[in-house]
């Protein structure tokens, strides 16, 4: 019975599977649009945001590392000092996700009666910063760094031995907040997952006041009124984010190779990843000709490609399904949120590519590390 | 409350005649504390930065030499990698059939050091699983381009010479360089 779990586990933690669950997933979980919400409402996914949804699925993300702490291989990964704060991340994101949602979900049904958002205050019932917040704050700090401390105290620091250029330890993991980084430089060349893309984080996150235009459920929580933009910021928080997080952490082992949580780290585990890039499958194995010595002609097709992902993909989508937005955006707007959409959604695009078809780069000229 | 006012204590007993006293600062007192506090000042500042400088020259030399013999060409049997020099020269000595040539051990993804798995006759890479053949041609994980390879020629005495400050790289076409292998 809890080898079956565990079996099954194992199979739905192979990325092309989690990753895909996942995404089908986050559109039902916040359902941005009409259709998708009639599914949640079948499916009864609304309930997950109850006080009883909160509580079994704490309960389930309980049985799950008690399972994996008694078991052998996955306990190892457990019990890592590294890897504590994403257990805790489990808890404190599902719980501030919930939190959210309950708070929205109740809103929703008051404005749908008509009445004030929960949080309405009478105008002249003011809250002072000093002392009503500085003290919550006040307090809060005390009880982390009492928290901090203690965990100091009982869990020794993970140092390890002096650093050899000469030996790499196998698998080599970056601090668990950037393992989500070290996870999309499998898929990128060094200077788009490590430079480029984090940039795009940064700069989108900011501008999001900027492109989100829309005045409703601002200082209260809701859902309904803003349904598109939080199932957006969730699939790039969640899916793009923390999972790649889990992913690194939990089913990445020896030599880079996916392995299930509780399978065990055979080192020497061999897996076919024979990758080919854009211009080899074109050139190679469609035309059955070498690669030609001119690097513009042998990578015109991943230059085509890129270049219709990111330039005429927003002008079609522009004159089709999203001709409203663009009137109410603007132009400077639309094209902004095209961008960094694009960008955000190429990640995916390009692990699925890696995964299925094993395709290496689109665009790739290691003379002049450009790859892409 | 009265209505008595607080005095504040520095107006207390203050008046015309006991007025604040300029103390006494002669020429000879000034010059011999501005002396003093330059020479603070120059040994705090001189202090900070050779200690600056000093930190810019560690106590140990690292670098091995980058020219350096690894034995005959008889030593290394056909279809294998030696490791020997992995730690001291960051390098890896390949004969196959008809050749030897040296490796650089640095992944060229981002710069992690592989490891040579005998078994499935290849290196990999513990950062993000790129993978190179014996030949150092990359065929798995994010690498963009092979591992580089480094000058090998025969010294006098019939030794192998290892020169790591010139590289060959497969994507420009310099493994036709005869300088990057050596014939057996």
């Amino acid at each position: 019975m809890l080898d079956a779990f565990k079996n099954s586990v194992d199979y739905l933690s192979n990325p092309t599977i989690s990753f895909s669950l996942l995404t089908v997933l986050t559109p039902l979980l916040f359902p941005p649009t009409d259709w998708f919400d009639k599914i949640n409402r079948k499916l009864r996914l609304h309930l997950l945001w109850t006080k009883t949804g909160c509580a079994i699925s704490m309960a389930v993300i309980t049985f799950f590392f008690a399972v994996g702490f008694l078991d052998e291989n996955f306990s190892v990964i457990l019990t890592k000092a590294d890897n504590f704060p994403i257990i805790l991340m489990f808890y404190s994101i599902f719980f501030c996700t919930w939190l959210a949602m309950h708070k929205a979900y109740i809103n929703d049904e008051r404005l749908e009666k008509g009445l004030k958002p929960s949080e309405y205050n009478d105008p002249d019932d003011k809250v002072l910063v000093w002392p009503d917040l500085v003290y919550i704050e006040f307090i809060a700090l005390i009880l982390f760094t009492v928290f901090l401390v203690v965990w100091s105290i009982l869990v020794a620091a993970p140092l390890e031995e002096p650093a050899n250029p000469a030996s790499t330890p196998n698998p080599s993991k970056a601090p668990w907040y950037f393992l989500g980084l070290q996870e999309m430089l499998v898929y990128y060349d060094p200077w788009i997952a490590g430079i480029l893309l984090p940039i795009f984080c940064v700069v989108g996150l900011m501008a999001i006041p900027y492109m989100d235009i829309n005045k409703k459920g601002d200082g209260y929580y809701s859902f309904k009124e803003r349904r598109v933009g939080i199932f957006i910021f969730m699939y790039g928080w969640i899916v793009l984010w923390l999972f790649l997080i889990v992913l690194g952490t939990f089913f990445r082992g020896p030599n880079w190779n996916f392995y299930g949580p509780f399978e065990y780290w055979d080192a020497h585990k061999v897996v076919a990843l024979n990758n080919i890039n854009l211009s080899e499958y074109f050139w190679v194995k469609l035309l059955g000709t070498g690669l030609p010595d001119n690097i513009l002609l042998r990578e015109f097709v991943g230059f085509i490609v890129v270049g219709i992902y990111l330039f005429i993909t927003p002008v079609l989508l522009a004159k089709t399904v999203l001709k409203d937005m663009v009137k109410s955006y603007g132009l400077v707007r639309f094209g902004a949120l095209m961008t960094f959409g694009l960008v955000m959604l190429s990640l995916p695009i390009k692990m699925y590519f890696r995964w299925i078809f094993d395709l290496k780069y689109f665009v790739a000229i290691p003379e002049y590390f450009f790859n892409i | 409350m009265s209505d008595k006012k607080t005095i504040p204590n520095a107006s207390i007993g203050s008046s015309a005649e006991n007025s604040y006293k300029k103390p006494e600062t002669t020429r000879r007192s000034f010059l011999s504390w501005l002396t003093v506090g330059w020479a603070a000042y120059i040994g705090v500042t001189g202090g900070f930065f050779t200690v600056i400088i000093r930190f810019l020259f560690p106590n140990v030399l690292f670098e091995p030499p980058q020219t350096f013999k690894i034995g005959y060409p008889e030593d290394f049997s056909s279809n294998s990698v030696d490791i020997k020099y992995k730690k001291q020269f960051n390098a890896w000595v390949v004969r196959d059939e008809e050749s030897i040539f040296a490796l650089s051990t640095v992944c060229t993804h981002l710069g992690c050091t592989p490891n040579w798995l005998p078994v499935e006759s290849k290196f990999k890479c513990p950062c993000h699983g790129s993978g190179f053949r014996m030949t150092g041609i990359h065929f798995e994980g994010p690498a963009p381009r092979p591992l580089e390879r480094f000058k090998i020629s025969l010294a006098n005495d019939g030794q192998i010479l290892v020169d790591k400050t010139k590289s060959y790289k497969w994507e420009k076409g310099e493994w036709e360089n005869p300088e990057s292998f050596l014939k057996v």
